[in-house]
């Protein structure tokens, strides 16, 4: 990458620190969420038809505190 | 007059903890305040040098929790303040020779005879920086504009909460403006958003912080320093004065001249 293509460190800083800091604080690791987020699925499967790769699992920070954001879609099922 | 108890922590070395201690001390002294500052460091005493008063010491800190010495035979008095005291930490002891109880106990005996007891901990989340933590009524994280200094100070923040101690207030120390201009530095915004805390100082890195320990006599005093000023207004803060912010993308000198002039900032 040349001088003037590079992005400036200040943003790469800001979004490395903002996944580490969710991590330390939740104590998970992201291998961990990996595995919430499939034992989650699975759950989730047994009742009703999702589709997964549709789904988006993460955490978010908000001020000090992290919260487990979930966006499932659901399938229509069609009724015989 | 009863004591408000002060604690500078950070988690990682080295982003300024002493200095800022020494700075704060002298600050509050300049203006009128009875200070006495604590360095919590056992094992690895530094507060003396940077305020000029390493010549000084008889007793320290262990001597007085071991019954060797009385407080005040540990306290020394500064050169220029005479309302300015240090308590030095032990060199050469262990540090299991402080525990939390022994540092509330002599935060407890100032108390009454003190406006501000000002405690410098030492690095780290092990047992000396619980001792220093233990007394404080009020903690000030400090930490510079840099990824690793950042994720300690959120682990000190972390810890600071799951203990009750409130949540602290934050000294951003070493920020470099012309890099924050640049997008090459985290701005002051940036770490407030990451760390979720209150400011209450920016500091600028400044020439002037390693020259003032040089000589023994924080930054404070040199009345021409942009780090000096930055921390005479965290002092008045700290006093509960509401002081605005210092604008820290001023240039100065013949190229901020003609900047200003061609309008450019």
């Amino acid at each position: 990458m040349g001088f003037f293509s590079r992005k400036r460190s200040a943003s790469s800083a800001k979004e490395r620190l903002q996944l580490v800091l969710v991590h330390d604080r939740t104590d998970l690791t992201p291998a961990q969420l990996e595995a919430l987020k499939n034992d989650l699925l699975k759950a989730i499967s047994n009742y009703i038809d999702i589709d997964p790769d549709a789904v988006q699992i993460g955490l978010e920070r908000d001020g000090r505190s992290q919260r487990l954001v979930a966006d499932i879609p659901l399938r229509n099922v069609t009724r015989q | 007059m009863t004591a408000q108890v002060i604690t500078v922590t950070s988690g990682k070395g080295g982003v300024g903890k002493t200095t800022a201690v020494a700075n704060l001390a002298n600050a509050l002294a300049m203006d009128g305040r009875k200070v006495v500052c604590i360095d919590g460091d056992i094992g690895l005493r530094n507060l003396d040098v940077i305020m000029g008063l390493e010549n000084r010491i008889v007793y320290d800190i262990v001597d007085v929790i071991e019954g060797r010495c009385k407080l005040k035979q540990a306290m020394i008095r500064d050169k220029h303040y005479p309302d300015m005291y240090l308590i030095p930490a032990a060199q050469t002891r262990d540090k299991n020779a402080v525990s939390p109880s022994d540092m509330i106990r002599i935060c407890n005996d100032l108390r009454p005879d003190t406006d501000f007891v000002i405690i410098d901990s030492p690095a780290g989340i092990e047992r000396g920086f619980r001792n220093a933590i233990a007394p404080a009524d009020r903690v000030l994280v400090i930490t510079n504009p840099e990824v690793s200094a950042v994720r300690d100070a959120d682990r000190v923040v972390g810890i600071l909460e799951a203990e009750e101690k409130g949540s602290p207030a934050l000294i951003l120390n070493r920020l470099n403006p012309v890099m924050v201009r640049n997008n090459d530095m985290l701005s002051a915004e940036d770490v407030l958003d990451l760390l979720g805390i209150k400011l209450i100082g920016v500091v600028p890195e400044d020439e002037s912080v390693i020259i003032g320990s040089n000589r023994g006599a924080p930054v404070v005093t040199d009345p021409k320093s942009r780090a000096g000023q930055a921390f005479r207004n965290i002092a008045k803060r700290i006093q509960g004065q509401d002081v605005p912010f210092m604008d820290l993308d001023q240039q100065t000198g013949l190229w901020g001249a003609i900047q200003r002039l061609t309008g450019r900032k």
